[in-house]
């Protein structure tokens, strides 16, 4: 493996390999209700107690569109700059299977909603632009579940009909850490916009991932395997590795790449070839009888992008612009919704760069450390900007500051009253700090001695002193002052 | 009253309001001739002794305001009925009870009509003899051993011999129309998106539509008054102004244009055939009303158009019945050998057929050759029956090539029995409303049938036009009651 | 006798392609369905051929007759939990879930 740059190639005796990649997301609508039917789109149900007669498939069942899917999917498309086809078509895509109840998903083929539009990455050698093939609605499948008895599978429809957003990239990526970019911007866009919540977890983003190798500076694509269904970013990751080194090793062998799916699997770190499913590949999509072209008017799109909230790029953007932050800074701060509202409510009456380190430092730390997200932050962005401020107006030093943070982590209380309390105060008054000062020249007369005769490295030790004997509440710049007068 | 069953419906409704039957009279006639009447072979499921308690219940406090009070019925068994077994005519739905109601049916019980039973049908409406069913062929009341046309072969067989008063058919590429003709009544096929498809099994989506049968024109166009309606739970159901089809019936259509197309005129059409027709126009011009040639060029791809797209959607509609969620499930040591016995067992011929030709027409290499291609043609079939109306108020043709045919006579050659529905089916395809009233006799005393077809949501005109020509035809139907012993 | 011309002359789908097709429609053929269906999608194909008579390079599909848009629904939640008459007419009981002979994957 080369690291030559942020170059991800891959080496074989004399030859390098490009790595091509493109992601198809299968990203989870927000909503109350399904796709085409009115059940729950709750998580976590009993088996089988959010399907509606529809969802069973059952006989004489027709599909109603749900309107919100049909807007959140417009906004999605907007939040990716993208084309939004103002009329679009629903396609049956014919397969059989246990999970999925109609012998067809409905799907959108040659007509989707959304057409191509752009995300950016920041990378650290700078951006990237990874192009939007297309974005459609679709039904999910059900469940399938194949481990609860030895001759049976048991299939639970609660996901069946759910609305998901494919999105389709073009094959733009370059490495597994372009991936784990392109997912997270993706869904932060998502997030931003409310229309998906990206928890891997539960299943609201899942992915294919088509991957392909080239010798590096070839124009041609080399013959692409898709590994279906990746439920994280780390497998998507691994998954990629592992299948981009084994083309690598067909191809130095000799001998071709099939096109094909594969599965990854999480416990042996491999894809394996998913043959067994091939021969029923044909898909026979046809536009959906039961439902007619999905018409959009252009009012209609205007009053969606009225609803769009400022997205990451131009967030950031305006953070660098107006706050003065670091591109690093802004991009971390803007990477999810919820951080930046809480950057945004700490800086209202405090301290702009203070603010950035205490939370890109301090906070993410500490809640790294208890593995919170920043909603669920012990400390309000309110008490952080008061912390701040006790700290800017010279109350308390940084150092006693990080004493207090930590009391406030363990339940969101002010830090003035944590000042108080445990009397943190800072020691700001000159003539306690001078009549301190003398009593640490006085114990230390040898050392006075050198420094005056030129041993000018003692000041930090006299510093140390004073700090100590204050139990480190001296305010240093007032100590240097005092310290520098009367050395 | 011992005739009861010989009443029409509007005489039905007339005694009922005028208290001289009740309800419960008028159910029990019909559940003894039907009783006396399996040989027809007419009911897949018979619910004889919930209609009649359902008819007592009505009679103890009768609501006579409603557009059908306390009129028994026997539908097709292609609408689901809660709690009541609906198989749509196939092994595989045969232990199928559905915990829902159709749209259609829901609004008939919602006038005051009471269930008697599931009507017999081809096997997913896929026929033009009913003799594709699981519960076997039914028998033409007209004469024994006479298919009574199809899909709808049981609802025609039950309302020509007054087993039920009236009826509700589907049809798809004739299924209403065909039957009717063959059994000498009354079989309206409104405009697509007039019925609601929800809870009616699907065959073709883009073609099937639901539609009265029954003896005489008046009681078809209350019938439809009453199932016609706007349907949210149905994506193609169209919220447009319907009219009081019963009330607003005339039988002055005098200055109307009727188009003739040549089209129509097939090779091999039989002379008796032809005549009818003739006579028909006489009919027409006798009504006041104007005669003008018309040409629907594209009229001989309407048939190969048909058996691409129907069974395009017959072989997704019908992926649902799989074995895993209701029906038949045939044993498997897996999943895909569970499909492929139970969809092999489950399925008859026919129908298996139809999901082939579907399967082969959508799949990879194929799509634009047939699936595609049918769909421009049947553009440029709409396109006529557009162009034509520019011209005409409606057209009329004859409903079918023949008059019925002998039971057996044609399931060897699939193609000549498609041949059947060579005059209904481009009404499906353009999505029109057509009409078959009886008309005349053919030589062996089978009942022959024309067609009326209607601009789109112009049902009130149509039914005023086959309303004027029934006058005129007075057609009697030549039933013996020969199946009674 | 007219049947055996059309097979002998017009096999355009020939056995392999129904058994094919039978494969996507989850339908089991044996040798002698197989060739039942041959002959009568031969002859039904043959029939439906006569569309290649029209040029229709310029003609818009069409997919639906309904001259209306779809019309878009409220996101609300309307059915309950229904698991118990949805599961009732399954083909294998069990209380919560559908049951299928085990997927080989």
């Amino acid at each position: 493996m080369s690291k030559d740059k942020s170059e991800y190639l891959i080496n074989r005796k004399d030859n390098q390999y490009e790595v091509v990649i493109g992601l198809e997301v299968h990203a989870q609508v927000t909503s109350e209700s399904k796709l085409f039917s009115t059940s729950s789109t709750k998580f976590g149900a009993e088996p089988n107690t959010q399907v509606s007669l529809v969802d069973a498939a059952l006989p004489g069942m027709l599909p109603v569109i749900n309107e919100y899917c049909v807007k959140q999917a417009i906004k999605t498309g907007i939040g990716l700059k993208a084309k939004i086809n103002k009329r679009s078509v629903f396609d049956r895509k014919n397969y059989f299977y246990a999970d999925l109840p109609q012998g067809y998903q409905i799907s959108q083929f040659k007509d989707p909603i959304v057409g191509e539009g752009k995300v950016i990455l920041d990378m650290p050698d700078g951006q990237k632009e990874v192009g939007i093939e297309r974005l459609h609605l679709e039904q999910d499948a059900g469940k399938s579940i194949h481990d609860l008895d030895p001759k049976n599978t048991f299939v639970d429809l609660n996901r069946s009909g759910v609305a998901l957003m494919e999105i389709v990239s073009k094959p733009d990526l370059r490495s597994p850490d372009e991936v784990n970019a392109y997912v997270k911007k993706l869904r932060s866009i998502m997030r931003y916009l409310g229309t998906c919540d990206g928890n891997m977890q539960e299943g609201s983003l899942r992915a294919d991932v088509n991957v392909s190798v080239r010798k590096k500076g070839s124009k041609e694509f080399g013959t692409r395997c898709e590994i279906k269904n990746v439920n994280s970013i780390k497998f998507m990751q691994m998954a990629i590795e592992y299948e981009a080194n084994r083309q690598v090793d067909l191809i130095e062998d000799g001998q071709s790449i099939d096109q094909e799916t594969r599965l990854f699997d999480t416990k042996k770190n491999e894809t394996r070839s998913m043959r067994s499913k091939e021969d029923a590949h044909d898909y026979r999509y046809f536009p959906d009888p039961d439902l007619l072209p999905l018409e959009v008017s252009e009012d209609f799109i205007e009053k969606l992008k009225l609803e769009i909230p400022e997205l990451p790029d131009e967030k950031k953007k305006r953070f660098i612009e107006k706050f003065k932050l670091s591109p690093y800074e802004a991009t971390i701060l803007v990477s999810d919704n919820e951080t930046s509202n809480y950057f945004e409510n700490v800086i209202k009456k405090s301290d702009v760069k203070l603010a950035t380190n205490w939370i890109i430092g301090e906070l993410f730390a500490a809640l790294n450390e208890k593995n919170l997200e920043i909603t669920q932050s012990p400390i309000s962005a309110g008490n952080l900007s008061k912390l701040i401020n006790l700290i800017k107006d010279g109350t308390i030093s940084g150092k006693i500051a990080k004493t207090v943070f930590e009391h406030m982590m363990e339940g969101d209380k002010d830090p003035k009253k944590i000042v108080e309390e445990k009397g943190l105060k800072q020691e700001s008054d000159p003539k306690a700090l001078e009549a301190l000062i003398d009593k640490v020249i006085d114990d230390n007369r040898e050392k006075a001695t050198e420094f005056k005769s030129g041993k000018v490295k003692l000041f930090g030790f006299f510093v140390g002193q004073v700090m100590k004997v204050s139990a480190g509440k001296a305010n240093p710049q007032l100590v240097n002052e005092i310290l520098k007068k009367k050395l | 009253m011992s005739d009861i069953t010989k009443q029409s419906l509007s005489e039905l409704i007339k005694n009922i309001k005028d208290k001289k039957l009740s309800s419960t009279e008028v159910t029990k006639a019909f559940v003894e001739r039907s009783e006396k009447s399996k040989e027809l072979n007419a009911y897949v499921t018979e619910d004889f002794s919930a209609a009649i308690d359902k008819a007592k219940k009505f009679d103890e406090n009768p609501n006579l305001d409603l557009k059908l009070p306390g009129i028994p019925m026997a539908v097709k068994d292609l609408f689901c009925t809660k709690n009541v077994k609906t198989t749509a005519g196939s092994k595989i739905l045969n232990n199928f009870t559905p915990t829902y109601e159709s749209t259609v049916t829901q609004n008939i019980w919602n006038e005051g009509a009471i269930l008697l039973g599931k009507l017999n049908c081809d096997e997913f409406a896929m026929g033009s003899s009913n003799e594709t069913s699981f519960f076997g062929s039914v028998q033409n009341p007209i004469d024994k051993d006479l298919v009574p046309g199809g899909s709808s072969g049981g609802s025609s067989s039950a309302v020509a011999a007054q087993l039920t008063p009236i009826t509700i058919g589907t049809d798809t590429g004739g299924s209403i129309r065909q039957p009717a003709s063959f059994t000498g009544i009354v079989g309206l096929k409104p405009t697509y998106g007039s019925c609601s498809r929800y809870g009616i099994v699907a065959f073709a989506s883009s073609l099937d539509q639901a539609g009265p049968m029954a003896q005489n024109v008046r009681d078809c166009a209350l019938l439809h008054e009453v199932i016609s309606s706007y349907d949210e739970k149905d994506s193609t159901s169209i919220d447009f102004k319907r009219n009081n089809y019963f009330k607003e019936l005339t039988n002055n259509i005098k200055g109307k244009k009727i188009g003739i197309p040549k089209e129509y005129r097939v090779d091999g059409m039989p002379k008796e055939i032809e005549d009818l027709w003739k006579k028909g126009i006489d009919y027409v011009k006798d009504c006041g009303a104007e005669i003008i040639d018309i040409s629907l060029p594209h009229t001989n791809y309407a048939l190969p158009t048909y058996y691409i797209v129907a069974p395009a959607e017959a072989s997704s509609n019908l992926a649902r019945y799989d074995g895993v969620k209701y029906g038949f499930r045939a044993d498997g040591e897996n999943l895909i050998d569970m499909y492929e016995k139970t969809r092999s067992e489950g399925f008859g011929a026919e129908v298996q057929r139809r999901i082939m030709i579907g399967t082969y027409v959508l799949s990879s290499g194929y799509y634009d050759a047939y699936y595609l291609k049918a769909q421009k043609v049947r553009k440029l079939i709409k396109n006529d029956f557009d162009e034509a109306y520019k011209k005409v108020d409606a057209i009329l043709t004859p409903s079918t090539p023949s008059s019925a045919f002998k039971i057996g006579e044609k399931t060897n050659d699939p193609v000549s029995m498609y041949l059947n529905d060579i005059f209904t089916v481009p009404v499906n395809l353009a999505g029109l409303p057509g009409i078959s009233i009886p008309a005349g006799h053919d030589a062996k005393g089978y009942p022959l049938g024309l067609q009326i077809i209607g601009k789109a949501f112009d049902e009130q005109n149509l039914l005023n036009i086959a309303y004027a020509m029934e006058e005129k035809i007075n057609f009697k139907n030549k039933i013996t009651d020969w199946w009674i012993k | 006798m007219i049947v055996c011309d059309i097979f002998n002359y017009h096999m355009s789908i020939d056995l392999k392609t129904i058994k094919h097709i039978s494969k996507l429609s989850r339908i089991s053929v044996d040798e002698k369905k197989a060739e039942k269906l041959a002959v009568d999608l031969n002859s039904i194909f043959e029939f439906i051929e006569k569309l290649n008579e029209l040029k229709t390079d310029n003609v818009q599909p069409l997919t639906s007759v309904a001259e209306t848009t779809l019309k878009l629904r409220d996101d609300k939640v309307k059915s309950k939990n229904l698991r118990e008459q949805i599961i009732k007419n399954s083909p294998q009981e069990n209380e919560d879930y559908f049951v299928v002979p085990k997927v080989i994957e």
